[in-house]
Order: structure tokens, then sequence, then C-alpha cells
């Protein structure tokens, strides 16, 4: 091919792609007619939730697919050249030179047993820099991706590098051949908010710098707005719709893709006592399902008859898309499947639990280790408190210490109605012990997958309850119609259940013996986006009808906004802030808080706060302040040497900070204090 | 972090040791009940049962007898042999020393072998040869040595005539006599091993290719020979350096019977005979013996690995 | 292993995991274990009918000594031994010794084993650490040493081999089950049950034990084939089976001297029918563990 024609290629062609999995015996489909196009120096986005093959394109596309994959049609075209026959030689240069990858979790993706600088060096020598330049061409990419002491990083193995740091080698690695796609496959999922602000700002000023066509893979649509130029909605293997950003998510032409935006609480959407959040029904179908019609319309409230029998295309729409709905005019007309009042609730100012002085410290290999150090904090009946942080920054240990798993330090006193609570779980009265109950982040962990549903629920409401049979039986079955389940999963194992039901389940069993606070830790951060939306109503429901409180562990800002009465902030076992919810968004805030609301993907990189170096250990906190070692407001010397106390700046408000509000105000640009009144209070 | 490391693991190995010395002087000294009677038979006189006790000491409080047992062994005297008259340290010493002989012959035919047959069998996997070494190998271990050893000795010795089908050289005979006459046990003895070597290996390769850095190490664009040498061989043989040496214990158990079917003077057919006659000093001390072989060469292996594995070496100094 | 991240959007390919049917189709789909399984049962058919079978009295009769050491013949389809008995009707015959000293001495380590590790998985701490220790003390011995050790001090008998070796498993299985029951010890229903403050044998047997149940039974297969091959090479060493029994391992101890002679029968019939045996066993254990895994 001539030098001209290679010019007009566009970096990515895929053209009608259909792939199968062998599972077990039979070969199932998981994707089929997969067309776009990414064109030079372009950021194309792939966005959809776990199991719609985002992954699959990708690996398809680096023509490494797992043992028991097949492409079974269509090509792929990177830069005119298909990757489906390639001679291995061919291969091996492509991906040297012209494609290249950065991966989700990034602690598994080095050798554990080579030097970072040799495995960096590897690139460069595949692309044959002499070897006396090598190490200087390392150290260069080192640089490039900002780590700030590339000699030393070089000299190291990976298990002694911090997740994000780790990420960094890999994108060096990745861009060092200045190649003409780069790949990034979830590349921030699993890091802390603060440290996936930082790579995805650097990917920005990198493709920026060396002008590289960049295919996104994200299941965050945060994250691809922010990034991406255009967009693909996957979805059970096929593509929905494809457009530039703004268009897709401002003006989306697939219902798909307007459920998915219902369901996700954003700094635009009502609270939670203003609205509910709508969601969308029903499952993802199983991978290789055969559906005849719109693979989208067992879930979609457009649904006609036409769409169960055949099959759209993908129509071009306005606005330079394509949509697979043959009634795209009418996405966004899309009727709401949950009503929108949202549940009606009471709150009082009366303390439901109390913790005073609380701190826990573990001894591991024989050095201590400061888990919580110093906490003061009270959940009021019926209300919703969230705790935010990064990990490790003790949210879970807090949570363990208040239902008596981990025994908190001598000096703590925790407190459930005003009465004295033990610190062991063994010594609570019966009663104590069905007040205070969790909901887990992962159900599949926290179900045993052994039992069935009714033998999961019944034996804590029989453990927490100690009544009759009948009574236990009646109470189960009452608490799976309040979680909005059947009882024709009575004697359903968590494995035949969904992500949703099953954490349906475990929520019914947190509520087996009338809790007053249930412990929700991160309860939705393994679910997909549609039904994550789904559990937060239902929490909200059993919150106005029972009038419990929550202790909501989340680091999604935004469901935080959307669910939270009042909000504390954690950092390496202390909180930093405390106040009302409004209160905490609005500002003015703790320093940390600054930062780490502003590492929000929905906010513009100008306003950004970075934060500079790593979290520090436990077992070694920073002398005065914790945060000053990273505090991009620090002012001096006391900061240094003094802890802060949790003091009471405002009514409600509370700050471990030396900065004065005043002060505070001024530095975040915030107007003065009289204007911005607490909504809580007015 | 290392020199920490290695304290420890030495300190478990003696605390094992010590639990095995305690465990072995039960086996001999107590669960026999009366030693002299068990040593001389039920038509022995009393006396001359109550006269043989005395003098193996074994009438004494058994604390007291464990001290003694347990401090000469610290001081290399394990007492005497009832049936040889000899000192038990010089019996085992001459027999380690024979053994030693089979088990580097088998050894050094089977490291290499069963690796590679590991290495071949993960790199072609799911592949004709893959079952033929994962299936075969897999047999080969579970057939019992006697009964591999007879087929080879009905075969080659017997039938061909092309082998010796006993293992102890004439006297004097020189290295390739000897090895001659090794050759056979020390087949016996790799067919056991091949196959759980080479499963081992496999998964290891196995699991080293399908691991997230191999993938990074394949879409950076190396060549297959080097991600395979480089990235899959580094992290996948580290596991198997512990499993070889853990093999050592399956070794001298796998000796006693190819010593016996072979005629063979080692340690095997000295703790054969020694309890055939209910020899108990020289039980106890070849039985100690063994384990404190089987420890050190695991203490060996674990540190091999430690000092190989940039994790545990570099530990805690990021 | 600590905490499974499910986060949405993987990369891993995720394949959903093995249900028990899928785990019965893999099964029934290998070959390997269909071979085994049959000769397995063969072999299990002989140990009980053994005695309705054999074409002549196992043990045999005064008047065998006449025809001692008989080539394979028609009457005689394997020949005769030294004592002139059918080596066919011996080897059939000599399944039940074997398999029933290897089964009880695996069933007697499972089940200690099993309650052992789960114990000490659960407990964790110091009961743990000793465990381990002695654990390492006993597997530094070879397992034929360890029952040539405890047969001589306790004299021959079938019951203290079963005893011997279903000991020495006691604590090989119960760190298989330990390392599992630790791991599920980590996932979020065992929390829960803390959280309702569940009996401790209702969470150790009615929560736990269902889940380790596929280690268990792998372990229990790959044991059966161990326990096989020790109690053959004790036999053959002359531990632990009265000579008369007919024993495989026992057989060719006494007539591998005649081999030099040119006698192989009485030899290869038994070592042939340990090899069918114990491959045949560790077939099904490779290929259960193989498609629980």
């Amino acid at each position: 091919m001539t030098a001209q024609t290679a010019i007009t290629h566009p970096a990515l062609e895929v053209r009608d792609l259909a792939l199968e999995y062998r599972i077990g015996p039979d070969w199932k489909s998981a994707l089929r007619d997969i067309n776009f196009t990414v064109e030079r120096g372009e950021s194309f986005g792939l966005v959809g939730e776990s199991g719609c093959g985002k992954s699959t394109v990708a690996m398809a596309i680096m023509h490494y697919l797992p043992r028991n994959g097949r492409v079974t049609q269509g090509s792929i075209r990177l830069a005119g050249r298909d990757v489906t026959d390639l001679s291995p030689r061919e291969l091996r240069d492509l991906r040297v030179n012209k494609i290249s990858m950065v991966y989700q979790n990034p602690g598994t993706a080095l050798n554990p047993s080579i030097r970072i600088g040799r495995q960096v060096e590897d690139v460069f020598e595949l692309m044959g820099v002499p070897a006396r330049e090598r190490e200087g061409r390392v150290r260069q990419v080192l640089d490039k991706v900002q780590i700030a002491d590339p000699i030393r990083v070089m000299r190291r193995y990976p298990h002694q590098l911090s997740g994000g740091m780790l990420q960094r080698v890999v994108i060096a690695m990745a861009i060092a051949s200045r190649p003409a796609l780069l790949i990034l496959d979830e590349p921030t999922t699993g890091l802390d908010a603060t440290v996936e602000a930082e790579v995805l700002d650097l990917v920005r000023d990198l493709r920026d710098e060396i002008g590289t066509s960049v295919l996104f893979i994200s299941h965050s649509l945060a994250v691809i707005r922010k990034m991406c130029d255009r967009v693909a909605v996957l979805y059970a293997g096929r593509l929905m719709a494809v457009g530039p950003t703004e268009e897709t998510f401002n003006n989306p032409s697939h219902p798909y893709t307007v459920g998915l935006l219902r369901c996700l609480p954003s700094p635009e959407t009502g609270r939670r006592d203003e609205t509910t959040l709508d969601t969308i029904p029903g499952f993802l179908p199983p991978l290789g399902a055969e559906i005849t019609g719109c693979i989208y319309a067992e879930r979609c409230g457009n649904v006609q008859d036409i769409c169960r029998e055949v099959e759209p295309e993908l129509i071009p729409v306005p606005g330079d898309s394509v949509s697979r709905c043959h009634f795209w005019d009418r996405a966004q007309e899309l009727p709401r499947t949950v009503p929108e009042a949202a549940p009606r609730r009471e709150r009082s100012e009366e303390t439901l639990l109390a913790i005073t002085n609380a701190s826990k410290t573990f001894v591991q290999d024989g050095a201590p280790v400061y888990a919580l150090h110093d906490i003061d904090l009270e959940i009021r009946v019926g209300e919703t408190v969230a705790l935010v942080g990064e990990s490790g920054s003790g949210k879970s240990t807090l949570a363990k210490v208040l239902l008596g798993i981990h025994a908190p330090d001598d000096g703590t006193v925790i407190a459930l109605s005003g009465k004295g609570l033990s610190a062991k779980v063994a010594q609570r009265t019966q009663g104590e012990i069905g007040a205070i109950q969790m909901v887990f982040q992962n159900p599949d962990s926290a179900l045993n997958r052994r039992h069935s549903v009714r033998r999961i629920i019944g034996r804590a409401v029989r453990l927490l309850r100690r009544e009759g049979r009948k009574e236990t039986d009646d109470r189960t079955k009452n608490l799976m119609r309040e979680v909005r389940m059947g009882s024709q999963h009575l004697l359903a194992k968590p494995r035949q259940l969904s992500g949703g039901l099953k954490q349906r389940v475990a929520i019914a069993r947190a509520f087996a013996g009338t809790p007053a606070l249930v412990i929700c830790d991160e309860p939705t951060s393994a679910l997909d986006v549609s039904v994550q939306a789904a559990i937060i109503n239902l929490l909200a429901e059993l919150q106005a009808e029972e009038n419990v409180s929550y202790l909501f562990i989340s680091h999604d800002l935004n469901v935080v906004r959307y669910i939270a009465d009042r909000v504390a902030v954690m950092y390496l076992g202390r909180l930093m802030e405390v106040g009302s919810s409004p209160r905490v968004f609005a500002g003015p805030h703790h320093p940390y808080t600054e930062a780490l609301l502003s590492a929000s993907p929905d906010l513009e990189e100008d306003t950004r706060i970075r934060l500079e170096g790593e979290i520090p250990a436990a077992s070694n906190p920073p002398s005065g302040c914790v945060f000053q070692t990273r505090c991009p407001r620090k002012i001096g010397v006391i900061c240094e040497t003094v802890e802060p106390p949790l003091e009471e700046a405002e009514p409600g408000w509370f700050k471990r900070c030396h900065i004065p509000i005043e002060e505070l105000r001024l530095l975040q640009g915030q107007p003065p204090a009289e204007v911005t009144a607490d909504p809580a209070t007015t | 972090m290392m020199g920490r490391f290695v304290l420890r693991r030495f300190g478990l190995a003696l605390i094992t040791l010590a639990l095995l010395s305690v465990l072995v002087f039960i086996g001999t000294q107590l669960l026999p009940g009366d030693v002299g009677r068990r040593v001389l038979g039920p038509f022995a006189t009393q006396e001359s049962v109550d006269a043989l006790n005395a003098r193996l000491g074994t009438d004494r409080p058994p604390l007291v007898q464990y001290t003694d047992w347990i401090g000469g062994a610290v001081t290399g005297d394990l007492g005497d042999s009832i049936t040889f008259a000899r000192p038990v340290t010089e019996l085992v010493g001459r027999a380690l020393i024979n053994s030693a002989k089979l088990a580097a012959l088998a050894f050094v035919i089977v490291v290499p072998l069963s690796i590679w047959g590991g290495i071949l069998a993960a790199l072609r996997r799911g592949r004709l040869i893959d079952r033929l070494i994962t299936v075969g190998g897999l047999s080969a271990t579970v057939i019992p040595e006697f009964v591999s050893g007879i087929v080879l000795i009905l075969i080659f010795a017997v039938t061909l005539g092309w082998l010796p089908g006993t293992a102890s050289a004439p006297r004097g005979s020189g290295f390739f006599t000897q090895m001659r006459h090794l050759l056979l046990p020390a087949i016996c003895l790799t067919l056991v091993l091949f196959g759980y070597i080479a499963r081992i290996t496999r998964a290891g390769v196995i699991e080293a290719m399908e691991a997230d850095y191999t993938r990074t190490a394949i879409l950076k664009g190396l060549p297959r020979r080097v991600v395979i040498r480089r990235e899959v061989l580094r992290n996948a043989l580290l596991p198997t350096i512990a499993v070889v040496a853990s093999q050592m214990g399956y070794l001298i158990g796998g000796l006693v019977v190819v010593e016996v079917l072979f005629s063979y003077q080692g340690i095997g057919q000295l703790l054969y005979s020694a309890a055939q006659n209910a020899d108990f000093p020289l039980l106890a001390g070849g039985v100690l013996v063994v384990g404190a072989m089987f420890q050190g060469s695991m203490l060996l292996a674990d540190l091999a690995y430690s000092w190989l594995n940039p994790r545990i070496r570099l530990a805690g100094s990021g | 292993m600590a905490q499974p991240s499910h986060s949405a959007g993987g990369f891993r390919l995720t394949i959903p995991q093995a249900t028990r049917s899928q785990r019965w189709q893999v099964l029934r789909r290998s070959a390997t274990f269909w071979v085994g399984a049959t000769i397995v049962v063969i072999w299990v058919v002989f140990a009980i009918f053994g005695d309705f079978v054999t074409p002549f009295d196992p043990l045999g009769t005064p008047a065998d000594v006449l025809n001692r050491l008989e080539a394979p013949s028609g009457e005689h389809p394997l020949g005769t031994d030294e004592l002139g008995r059918d080596v066919l009707s011996r080897v059939l015959a000599g399944a039940r010794q074997v398999l029933t000293v290897a089964l009880a001495a695996t069933v007697l380590g499972t089940i200690f084993g099993t309650a052992l590790g789960l114990v000490v998985g659960y407990a964790g701490g110091i009961v743990d650490e000793i465990l381990s220790r002695i654990l390492d003390a006993f597997l530094s011995i070879p397992l034929v040493i360890t029952g040539m050790l405890a047969l001589t001090a306790l004299g021959p008998n079938t019951l203290g081999v079963i005893v011997v070796i279903g000991l020495v498993f006691t604590p090989i299985i119960a760190k298989t089950v330990r390392a599992a029951v630790l791991s599920e010890r980590q996932l979020d229903y065992v929390t829960a049950a803390q959280l309702r403050r569940d009996n401790g044998l209702y969470v150790l047997f009615v929560e736990i034990l269902p889940n380790v149940a596929n280690v268990i039974i792998v372990e229990f297969t790959v044991r059966l084939g161990y326990a096989i091959f020790t109690v053959l090479a004790l036999s053959f060493l002359g531990f632990g089976i009265e000579p008369s029994i007919p024993d495989w391992g026992l057989m060719i101890a006494q007539h591998r001297g005649y081999l030099t002679g040119g006698i192989w029968w009485p030899v290869l019939f038994p070592a042939l029918a340990i090899a069918s045996l114990v491959v045949a066993v560790n077939l099904v254990a490779d290929s259960i563990s193989q498609a629980f895994e």
C-alpha cells in the first residue's frame, strides 16, 4: 500500500466483529456485530457494565484471546492492516511499535522478579534502541510519567511500589514507542480517588503531547465522559449506541443509555428525600443467550412488539451518532420505572449510638499499627451517616469496632441509646446484637453459597428473635417481601440469583432482628450501575419504614451526596471533618476533603487539588497533623508538630485542622460566610 | 529482614527436630513396652531379659532415658546396635554413603528430566504429549517401586541380561561398574519421582503463563522464547525447588523398598533389618538421622527459595 | 485472597464457576475417569465376591504342594506358587486385603483429619502453630519407615497398619482442610454468623464444612492412592500382614527369589494387579480433582 492511502486510514477500524467463548462443551457468542472506528488522535471510549464484553474487545484488538475464545467473523484494522491474519513476526512488530496497552490492576501486570528498570528497558530493546542509549531513554520516559526519582524506581521490584506508581510505570512502557493506538482497560479501577485523578490527568496530558489515538475502556460513565471524544455503549456483547461523547450523554438516543444515566446520582440529582433514583428493571441476559429481536427489549420501557421480533441495526441518528433502537427518537421519553416520589421519613435529634475517644491499635510483626485514633462520632435515630475516605483510612475498622468484631483499645466508650455497649459482640445482649447489623460489600462473600435463601435469612431471624418455628418462618417471608423479593426465591441458592438479588438477601438478613443501626460497607460498589440504584432506593425505603439509622461507608461521593444526612471524612485512622452532608459538600472544606472532592472525574482539571506523595503507613504516622505530609494548604511548623483536635468550628460542623475557617474559605475561593447559609439549618 | 527470616526458619527446624525425636523415642522405647522381652522373644528367661534391659538402660524412667539418648545424639553417640554390636553412628554413616550414591544417581536422572517434561507438557498443554507426560507420569508415580523394580529386573536382568539384578557391585569395582549396578534401582526411584516433579513444574509454568505479567510481556512484543525463558520459567521454577527438596523424604522411603529388592547395603536396608530384628537403638538412631537430613534439605530449599524471590528477600525494605 | 475484588468491569474474562452438575458433566466426559473407575469397580467386585469367583481355594489345600511352581496352563492360567496354590485365585482374592486396609486407613485419616483441620482452621493461633510443627515432624519421616517403626513396636497386625496409616494421614489431611477453612473464614458469611452470635459448631459444621467438602473429596481420593501404595509396600517388606492371607505385596516378596530361575508368574501377575489398581485409583483421583478445582 502506498504512503498516501495509509494517511487516510483511521487508527482503528473494527468491522462486523463477532467472537465466541467455549464454556463447557458449547461455544457461546460473546460479541456480535461490533462496528466502530477510532480516528487518528482521537480518544474513543468503550463503556458498559460488567460482562458486556468490553475487555474482550480489547483483547481481540491485541490479538490475545484466552484459549477458549475465537473470532468467528469480522475484521480489525489497525492503520489499515488487518490484525486477524498477521504472521507471528508481524504481530510482534505491531505490538512493539504500533499498539500498546495499560491494564486494570497494575499490581499484577509487572513481573515480580524483575527490576522495574529492566522491564521498561525491554521496550526500548525491542524497538531497536542501541544498548548504551537505553538507560537514558528509560529515565526519560519515567520522567515523562512524572515519576519523581526515576533512578531509584528503576532499581525497585514491583512489590516495593504503590499501585499508583506501578500504573505510571505500565503507562511509561505503553507510551515508550509512541504507539499509534493506546488501549487503556479500566486503568484506574481499584485505585483510590485521588490516585485515579492523577493517573487520568497524566493520560490526558500524554495523549495531547504525543498525539496517539486512545481506546479507553471503563465501566464508569464519568471517567469516559471526562476522557473521551467519542464513545460506544456496549450491552450484552452488542453496541447499543456510538457517537460523540457530549451527544451520547447529553442527548442520548438509546433507552439503555438513558436508563444508565438516570441510575446514577449526580450533583444535579435531588437528594434522597426529594426523589428516588430511576432503575433499569430485569437482568443482563446470560452469555450466548439466543434472543430474537432486540437484546435489550426485555428491560426496555419503550418496548413495542416489533422490538421482540426484529433486531434493530445500528441506525444513523442526528448528531453524528448511531443507535441500535427502532424508536431512537423516543429514547428520552423513556418512562420512569420507579415513581419519583421519595419515601417520607421522620428524623429525630435523639442520639442512637455514640462512640467516644475510640482508638484501635493492631500489632503486626511486633510493631503497633494505629488503625483508629481519637474517634468521636454520634449517629442519631433514623439518620444516615456516610463514612468517606481512601483505602487504609480505617473506615472498615471503625465499622468492625462498632459491631464488636474488633475490640477497641482501652478508654473507648460506645453507647447505644445512652447505655454502655460491650466492646465484644460475645458480651452483648441479644437485643444489642440484633440492634447493630451489617450489609457487606460483596454478597458473594457474605452469603453462604451452599445455603438456601430461606436458611440464610431464617437462621438470622431465629437467633436474633428467638421465637417459635412458625413466627420465624413468617418473619422470614415478611423480610423477603420487604426487600421486594418473591417467595419463589426462598429455596434458591445464592448462585441462582443475580448480584442485585443477592444483595437484597443480605439486606433482609441484616433486618432480621429489627435493627436500630445497619452498617452498610460499600453495599453497591460490587454491583453494576443499573442494580446499584435499586439497592439504594431499597435502603432509603427501608429507612423510612423502619426508622433505622445507617452508617454508610462509600468511596462514591455522588452516592454519598444523594443518600447521606451527615458525612464523616476519615484519613489515616482519624476523623478529619464531620458535618451535615450539604455543609460538607458546599465547603469550606478540610483540605483533605477538598482534595477528595476535587478528584471527582466530573470536574475539570484546572480546579483540581493534587495530592503529593503517598498515604503514609499507619504503623508510622507523620508527626503533628497526619495529613501534613501531603497537605496542599499546609501553613507551617505548627502542622508538623501539633496534631489539631477535632473541633466544632461551626454549629454541627467539625474539622481537624489548624487553619481557621475564614482562611479556608478564602483559600478555597468561597464567598464570605453570610452568603453560604447551611441548607440543613435553614 | 533476610537475617530474621533465616533465624526464624532455623528455629522452626530445630523445634520440629525436637518433636521428631520425641516421636521416635515414643515409637522405639515406649510403644514396644518391655524392650528386652521384644528383642529376645517370649521364650527367653526373665533374667536375660532383665539383663538386656539393664544393658540397654530401658529399665530406667522414660524421662531419664530420653534425656540420655538425646544428649548422646547431640554429641554424635546414638548407642550401639543390638544385632551388629557396633555403634549406631558408624553403621548409619556407612549406609548413608551407599544410599547417597544411589540417591545422587536417581536425582541426576530425574531432576532435569522431570523439569524438562513438566515444561514441555505446560507448553503443549492439552495436546497428546501433555497427556502422555501427565497421565503417564502420574501412573508411574503411584506404582510402588517394588512393582516397577520387579518388571525392570524381569526385562533387563533376567530376559535381556543387559544389567545386573542386584545393586551391590563386587568389592573394589570401578565407578562405572558401580553405576551399572545402580542403574536399575535408580530408574525405579526415577519413575516414582518423575511424575510428581513434572506435575508441579507444569502447574507452575501454566500459572506463570497465565499471569498478568506474562500478558504484559507478550503484548509488549517480546518473542515467545524470551517470554518463556525470562518471564515464565524464572517465576515458575521457584516452587519447583522446594518440591524437589521435599522429595528427599519420599526418596528415602523409596530407598527402603528399592534397597531391599536390589539387596543394596544402604540406609533403607539398614532400617529394614533393624526393624526385622527389633534392633531398637539402631532403628531409633537411623530414623532420627533420616528425619534430620530431611529437615536439613527442606531448610536449604526454603533458604534458596527465599533468596531467589525478591518479594521475600527485600520484604519491608520498600 | 483477603478481599476478592468484584469491581464492575474487571479484566478477567470470568467464566462462571462450575456448578455441581457441570462438575459431573466434566467427569462424565473424561476418558481417564471412566477407565480408572471401571478398573476400580472390577477390583472392588473381586474384593467383595472373591470367594465365589476364584477357581481354586486361594488359601490352598495340603494336596496343592504336589503341583508347586507350575507354569501357566489351561488348568492354572496364571500358574501356581511355591506351595502349589493357584496364582489366579490368590491374585483375585488379594484385592480384598489391600482394599479393606487402605480404605479403612483412609477413612480413619479423613475423619480425624477433617475434624482436626476444621477446628484448627477455625480456632487459629497457637493451636494452628502446634499442629503445623507436629505435621512437619511427622512428614520428616517417610510413611513406609513410620509404618515399619510403629509395626515393629506394636507387633505385626492388620489393625496396626490401618491405625498407623490413618494416624499419619490425619495431620496431612488436617493441613489441607485447615487451609481451605482459613480461606473460607475470610469470607463475610462467617462474620455475619459472628454478628448474630451463632454457635461455633453450627458455623463450623453447617456453614463451613459444606463449602470445603470438595477439597475433602479430592484429598480422600488422593490419599486412598497413597494408602494402597503404603499397604503394599509394607506387606512386601513383611510388615503387618499374616503370611497365609492372600496379599499381592507378600506374594511378590515370597517369590522374587525364583525370578532368576525363570519362574516369573507368581511375581509378575500380582505386580500387574497392583499396577492396574493403583493406576486406576489415581486416574479417578486425578479426574475428580480436575473436575472439582
